[in-house]
């Protein structure tokens, strides 16, 4: 017989809860033991480890993060001016690429990218050290898994993804200017005036804001994917396929969120 | 006249799985200085048991006390002081594959103390001499033998002089000779350091080769605690099976021949 739709969606409800639940207390744990992470005052090999984690989340990643952004810089660029040419507002183009890049696209395309390329790579790696007993030995040394693994990777993700941020809204700028230039011959100086024009402070800040809540998403959602694993390699498989999709999942639900707070709050 | 309080000691412990009990108010004293080899088959609860030994689990009900202090009860600090104090060697040795092999032994080291770093290389180079490595330290784990992984793990365990030395499974997955020689490395280690030692294995003549005393789980009960002697002289079933090598009854021929019937006869089974 098959189980009440009323039954699996109160299960299916308290399993979402005690993931939210666990996120939380991860999270929590995480704050508490991040100190040890920072320089001067923490333990120098965790912050080693953290310049480690900058190095593979962000350098490594900007490559990737630029391109992306140079291709959705063009994109937007080119479906805003076949619109606003015919009502003669080419120029308009320039606000709609840089709004675009410093509220939404900029923070999206980054956090989009780092949780594919470091979210399954979180997973996978504190997966793998899970089967094969590294974590537990850890505990038996008596060292904070969540302090050892999980903070530096948090601390280093919370620095790079706002700087990789402004690079890849840099490079999506750069590359409506470069449409500007080819399709309706705005000078570039002419361009980067314009940008600077539609530059708002708020735009900045929120961006910014939105990049290190990503950051905070995809952290903790591939390193709790990580530490849930059970069983043998097929598993740690699954929570890196797990890691991706949820941080992507819950990446758009908070930029939904913090959109609408944006809405809400702006001066009219 | 004081009792001497035993290093470790399990009370009334119970564990369950979803609804399935894995430990059965287990009980068992472990002396200090001693060997005590946890014997059992596969799914009699002693890799359980030794996870509680190690403060990585805590029981549904009962206690597990290393030196008087309840792990289930004791204080973060507490905790942390008592894992100090017990090395532990993991089936699969857990080292880590991102660092050397010197530095998985000097991990413990510079984690919990101030020493300088010149102190904590001689250190680790001294630990992975008592375990004979003591050039295999640049190494990566991954470069080493199944039995050299093994002893980097000894090593690492050692590396705080812990009071408690733990082993899961050390013979598992290793040549005759080589299991051999880790055996003889706890017993040097025993001998020269006077540390308690806990063993969990089903190589009965490593058990045998090792242990002061054995105890012996069935479906998450102990059925015997004593000596080689007082194990070998036992009449239990069960002790006798797992002695012996006798096999379980593998398949239930009249249930299968009963089930058969049924399908043939076209009723549900």
């Amino acid at each position: 017989m098959s189980t009440p739709v009323v039954e699996r969606l109160g299960t299916a409800t308290l399993r979402h809860v005690g993931y939210v639940g666990a996120l939380a207390i991860q999270f929590r744990n995480t704050l508490a033991t991040m100190w040890r992470s920072l320089p001067v005052v923490g333990n120098r090999l965790r912050w080693q480890s953290a310049l480690r984690q900058m190095v593979a989340i962000g350098y490594d990643a900007f490559p990737m993060v630029g391109i992306m952004s140079v291709c959705a810089g063009f994109i937007l660029a080119m479906q805003g001016a076949s619109e606003l040419r015919q009502l003669g507002a080419m120029n308009f183009v320039v606000h709609l690429v840089t709004i675009g890049f410093m509220r939404e696209l900029g923070p999206l395309l980054t956090a989009i990218a780092v949780s594919g390329r470091s979210g399954s790579a979180f997973s996978a790696e504190i997966g793998s050290m899970v089967v094969t007993e590294e974590i537990d030995a850890l505990r038996t040394m008596a060292i904070d898994p969540i302090e050892f693994v999980l903070a530096p990777k948090y601390l280093a993700a919370l620095i790079v993804l706002p700087c990789l941020t402004i690079l890849g809204s840099a490079c999506g700028i750069l590359a409506g200017g470069l449409f500007m230039r080819i399709s309706a011959d705005m000078a570039l100086s002419i361009y980067f005036t314009s940008v600077v024009h539609s530059m708002v402070l708020r735009d900045v800040v929120m961006g910014l804001v939105k990049s290190m809540a990503f950051a905070t998403i995809i952290v903790h959602v591939g390193c709790l994917e990580g530490f849930r694993v059970r069983g043998g390699p097929d598993a740690v498989g699954r929570s890196a396929t797990a890691a991706v999709v949820k941080s992507t999942f819950l990446v758009i639900l908070a930029d939904v969120g913090f959109t609408a707070i944006f809405y809400l709050t702006a001066p009219r | 006249m004081t009792e001497i309080q035993p290093a470790i000691s399990v009370r009334d412990v119970v564990v369950s799985y979803g609804g399935r009990r894995v430990l059965d108010r287990v009980n068992l004293d472990v002396n200090r200085g001693e060997t005590m080899v946890l014997l059992g088959g596969s799914g009699s609860g002693k890799s359980t048991l030794l996870r509680q030994i190690i403060g990585l689990e805590r029981p549904e009900s009962g206690q597990i006390l290393i030196n008087g202090i309840d792990l289930a009860r004791s204080k973060p600090r507490e905790l942390k002081r008592v894992r100090r104090s017990i090395g532990v060697a993991f089936q699969n040795s857990a080292l880590f594959n991102s660092m050397s092999v010197e530095d998985n032994i000097a991990l413990p080291l510079r984690e919990h103390t101030r020493l300088a770093e010149s102190t904590i290389r001689l250190m680790t180079w001294m630990k992975l001499a008592v375990v004979g490595l003591a050039d295999a330290g640049k190494l990566s784990p991954q470069a080493l033998s199944g039995g050299m992984k093994k002893r980097a793990a000894v090593a690492r365990a050692l590396a705080l002089d812990p009071e408690v030395l733990v082993f899961d499974e050390p013979s598992a997955g290793l040549d005759p000779i080589v299991a051999a020689e880790l055996d003889e490395l706890i017993l040097g280690l025993k001998r020269a350091f006077n540390m308690t030692v806990v063993v969990v294995t089903h190589e009965m003549a490593s058990a045998f080769r090792i242990a002061d005393r054995l105890a012996m789980l069935y479906k998450g009960s102990l059925i015997a605690v004593g000596t080689q002697e007082e194990l070998k002289g036992s009449t239990h079933p069960r002790i006798r099976q797992f002695l012996d090598r006798i096999p379980d009854e593998i398949a239930n021929t009249a249930g299968v021949d009963k089930h058969f019937q049924a399908y043939l006869a076209g009723s549900e089974m």
